[in-house]
């Protein structure tokens, strides 16, 4: 059976769309690379996919024993850096996140990204006694969306203030803040009463009404102050002082060696 | 500040200016205004080569203090974040009076570009300001005039610092306020 589309505001809808549309992925290729086929028999059944993309080895993990294939990889594999790590919100589709630690060999060269799913609110163990760079990762992906990293030596918030409320890479965050944002440093210094003083926080949209005379003036489209708004192009008279050539005395050309 | 040529063989030969107490104060304050040296973003670049030898604020009796004890004027040169708004404020009350605050560029006016929820959507929200400089970042040579505005304004206030009225934020309710 056909699926059931709601009738009321169609037409504010467009009517056409592709529904043969496939958005472009980057194309995946099977583990080929020698170096690439011993990592991934290194780790035997802790990983439940494993593909390359642009060179680059993809392993699927589950969240509980990422401590497990991390020591195998930096011990037996040669990745001995942690150069990135933090995590994607898909809380809305699928109520997890999707977690990603970038890993680099330096004597082979090769790049791996190790990929894992956690569901909302489970922790993650710290991955920080491995690779130090770990430490700030993981309290910055605390901090951004507020996955808690279970024995990391001092997971407390790195960018936004310790008081902060909310995760602000949450997709659900909005990006001008909530109210405890947009008042903050008013709560901080002077105290909530002092908010009605103060008053809110006056953003810019930064619209342009070309029809407002009074703020915007188009260029060849010029009125008065106020005027009404004009569709007739206005010739405009440049300044003659504007237009003054300060070269035509011409200077004593030197052609000819002395 | 002296007006009259003096001439010694007349008034008793004595060297006499006359003057009142606040063009004298006012000649003082306002050719010796140090900046501390506080500086937030990019801003703070142009601001250290306003400092430096090619722009040359020195000349000026402008001198970078490097304690808000001994600074008289508040450059806050770029993005103020709503995490620093606190020590902004704080190095502000440690500065003794008579004091002014220069707010340099977009950023520390509007909160500029910035218009997320982390940036202060300028620092008169926690700070009075005397003088707003555009820009972004402003060159030197601005930083400069607002100086010297700084300088003319200071020049036409009373000397006694209660008398000149700072900031009044009006607000929606029509009280208003003011943030010294």
């Amino acid at each position: 059976m056909r699926k059931y589309v709601p009738k009321d505001n169609v037409q504010g809808k467009a009517y056409y769309t592709d529904r043969f549309w496939v958005s472009p992925r980057v194309p995946r290729s099977e583990v080929e690379n020698e170096h690439f086929a011993a990592v991934v028999k290194a780790l035997g059944a802790d990983v439940t996919e494993s593909y390359v993309e642009l060179g680059q080895l993809v392993l699927h993990i589950d969240p509980t024993n990422n401590f497990k294939v991390m020591k195998t990889l930096k011990e037996e594999c040669g990745y001995t850096q942690c150069s990135e790590q933090s995590a994607v919100d898909y809380l809305a589709r699928d109520n997890e996140f999707e977690l990603f630690w970038q890993l680099l060999n330096v004597t082979e060269a090769k790049r791996i990204r190790v990929v894992c799913r956690l569901a909302n609110g489970a922790a993650i163990e710290s991955i920080e006694p491995l690779y130090k760079s770990a430490n700030f990762a993981e309290r910055e992906m605390f901090d951004m969306f507020g996955i808690k990293v279970n024995n990391h030596p001092f997971l407390k918030r790195i960018l936004m203030p310790d008081d902060w409320e909310g995760h602000p890479l949450l997709k659900t965050y909005p990006l001008q803040g909530d109210e405890f944002a947009s008042w903050y440093e008013v709560d901080k210094i002077f105290g909530k009463e002092y908010r009605d003083i103060i008053g809110p926080e006056n953003r810019d949209p930064a619209k342009v009404d070309i029809k407002d005379t009074k703020r915007f003036s188009r260029v060849g489209y010029e009125v008065p102050f106020g005027a009404e708004y004009s569709e007739e192009e206005q010739a405009i008279e440049y300044s003659e002082t504007a237009l003054v050539n300060y070269n035509k005395k011409e200077s004593k050309q030197l052609d000819e060696r002395r | 500040m002296a007006q009259h040529q003096v001439n010694y063989a007349s008034s008793a030969g004595l060297p006499i200016a006359l003057t009142s107490v606040d063009k004298l104060v006012n000649w003082g304050r306002s050719n010796s205004l140090w900046p501390l040296t506080y500086g937030l973003a990019c801003c703070a670049i142009e601001m250290m080569a306003s400092g430096a030898s090619r722009y040359d604020f020195d000349r000026m009796g402008t001198i970078f203090r490097a304690s808000p004890r001994q600074a008289d004027v508040m450059i806050l040169a770029g993005t103020l974040s709503k995490k620093h708004a606190e020590f902004a404020r704080r190095l502000y009350d440690q500065m003794t009076e008579p004091k002014w605050v220069i707010s340099m560029g977009s950023c520390a006016n509007t909160g500029g570009m910035f218009n997320t929820y982390a940036t202060v959507q300028g620092v008169d929200r926690i700070i009075p300001v005397d003088i707003y400089l555009p820009g972004c970042a402003p060159r030197p040579e601005t930083l400069q005039y607002a100086m010297m505005m700084l300088q003319k304004k200071i020049r036409r206030e009373s000397s006694d610092m209660k008398k000149n009225t700072k900031q009044d934020l009006t607000t929606q309710t029509g009280k208003r306020a003011r943030l010294i």
